[in-house]
């Protein structure tokens, strides 16, 4: 009960929006201001499972640690003997013999709860757990002990489970995966395996560039291509249950909005407005029932509301300059964020979705685009190019009521297009740090930026469920 | 039929007689003796016939071409007449002859007082020979559409995240008109796609807008100087068509563009 308490009040702690000395954080699950520390030793695997093992750890470990929830302690710290399952913990001796000057303490060798608790390792939690073939299938027998508990056999309490998966590299990386969020979720956290990441693949030449729509899975795997127009197609959206996307295409020669299901990948027939050179940056509304997106209509380019399939089109904007890449508020649907030249060089505004009550949230410096909703309708990331010269973004984020902003990449190349995950925490975006555009992943303090993919150029990723 | 002056010179001719005959009267005398019979005035010599004309003209030409003859005869004559085949002839006149070769034209005018003759020489020269062919026209390069509307317009140019048309663009725009006019005549279906690009600058979201801006505000500048809008559509491909990728000015420059292509 104690130990529920605990966890409810850092699901609570999530997000908590801290000021300290004028800069903006998101503070993720720290609780008193420190993550639990959790060791992840190397699980072992029986026959052929043992084939997959490596992979398995190293997802396992990345999962955790690129979660932001832990502090994940060096494996070099970690005790000689790592049990397998909770039964090979022993209960360490309840006298303690005074130790003498210079003699080490006791140790279990890491069969004891308080050899993973004590310095050097001095873990709050540990992952034990192995693998084995099973009629041909990789099972899975997983713990998470709660070191703070003094008997082993309560300890893992925390979470014990079995998973089957193929006998495959798949079915080991599933189970590496599931296991991990699962671990995650005891801590109030929102699992983002299985959510997807839709990016545009850019091939072809300068003159003649071909894009296209593809998805990934979250650590970048799995990639797959999800249109073939064999044209140019970009700015991805997704609705919020993940089922449809929608995106720019000029493969009918003017940019248009296309609205997909992903599966099974099918165009699902937005109707464009005939003789509007510019239809494009759809996005979807919170139920998915509308899309909004940026329309010359009525003269280049204002913001409209319409159907899912392209009917009851309403204008929202009427302006004289460019007014690009709406977003609605996901939790309220009564907000709309948008980028426009209204006041000279590209800004990030805000108005109600009746187009009323138009407000500018970043200050008028540089340029500031892309904006992107954080999943509670408080915070935005966005692309600024505040300190640096004009189209050398970084990403940021912003508490849309306060206005205050914090800068979370510093020049590694330009940045841009962020947005966050469904879990609140990570934010996908692209950078070209490396020579070509790539998407990668962060944390939403910009720690734990990894790279997802390397092939080719690759823009505008966008994070759905 | 006489004309005025053969009378005239009749006349004279008669008088002079009777002036001498007078003269010899005043010599004194007895009386007189009956004056004798006036003689009977003697017919004046027939005066011959003179060529008062007998040109050519001109007198040199080339083969082919033709000269006119002008003669005109005065005196009495009976007979006038032009060899090389012209005959006899009124005492004034003109003809166009056309010889082949240099000819020397004689006129001969007969009448009781004798005969007279002028000549006028025609000079014929061979043309020149006639110029070569003229080169058959250059194998008429069938140039199709793209490679007009490539060769024959050029882009026109815009400010950092500006749509309006400025001087040099005005310049560029006017000459694409005259072109796009000739091109649209001799390409009776064809459009004309007018295409809105941008630099690396601003987000590529934004820059779709901005790019559809700068290309409709090409576009009315050319069907303001006549190009038919109806053959003009746009499209913007924002900053993802660039025509060089330097962060430098110079580049940024040639991305801000309205660019012309051969519309689908």
């Amino acid at each position: 009960m104690k130990q529920l308490i605990w966890i409810t009040g850092v699901a609570a702690a999530t997000l908590a929006v801290l000021m300290a000395q004028g800069n903006l954080s998101i503070t993720i699950n720290k609780p008193n201001g420190q993550l639990p520390a959790l060791a992840v030793p190397d699980f072992r695997g029986d026959g052929q499972a043992q084939t997959y093992m490596a992979v398995f750890n190293q997802i396992l470990w990345d999962d955790l640690k690129g979660s932001g929830m832990f502090n994940l302690v060096p494996k070099s710290s970690y005790p000689l003997t790592v049990p397998q399952q909770l039964s090979d913990f022993r209960v360490a001796p309840q006298v303690e013999t005074p130790v003498r000057r210079g003699q080490a303490p006791p140790t279990g060798g890491g069969l004891w709860l308080s050899d993973w608790s004590s310095p050097p390792t001095q873990a709050n939690y540990v992952t034990i757990g192995y693998t084995a073939a099973q009629d041909n299938l990789f099972v899975l027998r997983g713990w998470l002990v709660d070191l703070s508990i003094p008997n082993p056999a309560n300890a893992g309490g925390a979470l014990a489970k079995i998973y089957t998966e193929p006998m495959s590299e798949a079915g080991a990386r599933t189970a590496a995966h599931q296991f991990g969020c699962d671990i995650l979720e005891r801590f109030g956290s929102t699992c983002l395996f299985g959510t997807q990441i839709y990016f545009v693949h850019r091939t072809g030449t300068l003159k003649a560039p071909v894009s296209e729509i593809w998805a990934m899975d979250p650590d970048g795997k799995n990639q797959r291509q999800i249109t073939h127009f064999n044209s140019i197609s970009e700015f991805p959206a997704v609705s919020p249950d993940g089922s449809k996307i929608a995106f720019t295409s000029w493969v009918h020669g003017n940019p248009a909005i296309f609205v997909f299901s992903v599966d099974p990948v099918r165009d699902l027939r937005f109707y464009n407005q005939r003789g509007a050179s510019v239809m494009g940056e759809p996005a979807f509304t919170p139920d998915g029932k509308q899309i909004v997106f940026q329309s010359s209509v009525g003269g280049c380019c204002g913001i409209y509301v319409a159907s899912q399939d392209g009917s009851n089109v309403r204008a929202i904007t009427a302006s004289r300059a460019v007014d690009a890449e709406p977003k609605v508020n996901p939790k309220t649907g009564a907000e709309v964020v948008f980028s426009s030249g209204r006041s000279g060089p590209e800004q990030i505004y805000r108005m109600n979705i009746d187009g009323t009550d138009v407000e500018r949230l970043t200050d008028g410096t540089g340029e500031a685009s892309n904006p992107s909703w954080h999943p509670d309708g408080q915070f935005l990331a966005y692309a600024w190019t505040r300190g640096y010269m004009m189209g050398a973004f970084n990403i940021f984020i912003m508490n849309v009521a306060t206005r205050e902003y914090k800068q979370l990449t510093h020049g590694e190349g330009k940045n841009e297009n962020p947005s966050w995950a469904p879990d609140g925490k990570h934010i996908v975006f692209m950078s070209d740090r490396t020579g070509r555009s790539q998407i990668w992943s962060m944390l939403a303090d910009g720690t734990e930026q990894v790279q997802l993919t390397r092939e080719g150029t690759n823009l505008h990723p966008v994070w759905g469920k | 039929m006489f004309s005025k002056r053969k009378i005239t010179v009749i006349c004279l001719a008669a008088s002079i007689a009777l002036f001498a005959g007078g003269c010899k009267k005043k010599v004194p005398a007895p009386p007189p003796p009956p004056p004798a019979p006036a003689p009977a005035p003697t017919p004046p010599p027939p005066a011959a016939p003179a060529v008062a004309q007998f040109t050519v003209e001109p007198s040199t030409i080339q083969r082919g071409q033709s000269a006119t003859l002008r003669w005109e005869v005065t005196g009495e004559a009976t007979n006038v007449s032009i060899n090389q085949g012209i005959g006899t002839v009124r005492s004034t006149g003109s003809q166009q002859v056309t010889p082949t070769s240099s000819t020397t034209y004689t006129l001969t005018a007969t009448g009781p007082g004798g005969t007279i003759t002028a000549s006028a020489t025609l000079s014929v020269v061979a043309p020149p020979p006639p110029a070569p062919p003229p080169p058959p026209p250059a194998p008429a390069p069938r140039q199709t559409i793209e490679e007009r509307v490539s060769s024959e317009t050029q882009d026109a140019y815009f400010d950092y995240d500006k749509s309006d048309v400025r001087s040099d663009a005005r310049d560029a725009l006017t000459k694409d008109a005259a072109s796009l006019k000739s091109i649209l005549a001799d390409f009776p279906n064809a459009v004309i796609t007018v295409e809105g690009h941008c630099d690396e600058r601003g987000s590529a979201e934004y820059n779709i807008g901005l790019g559809d801006r700068r290309a409709s505000s090409a576009k009315d500048f050319l069907v303001s100087l006549g190009v038919p809008g109806d053959r003009l559509k746009t499209v913007s491909y924002g900053k993802e068509r660039p025509v060089c990728t330097e962060s430098t000015e110079s580049c940024w420059q040639k991305n801000r563009r309205a660019h012309l292509s051969v519309g689908q």
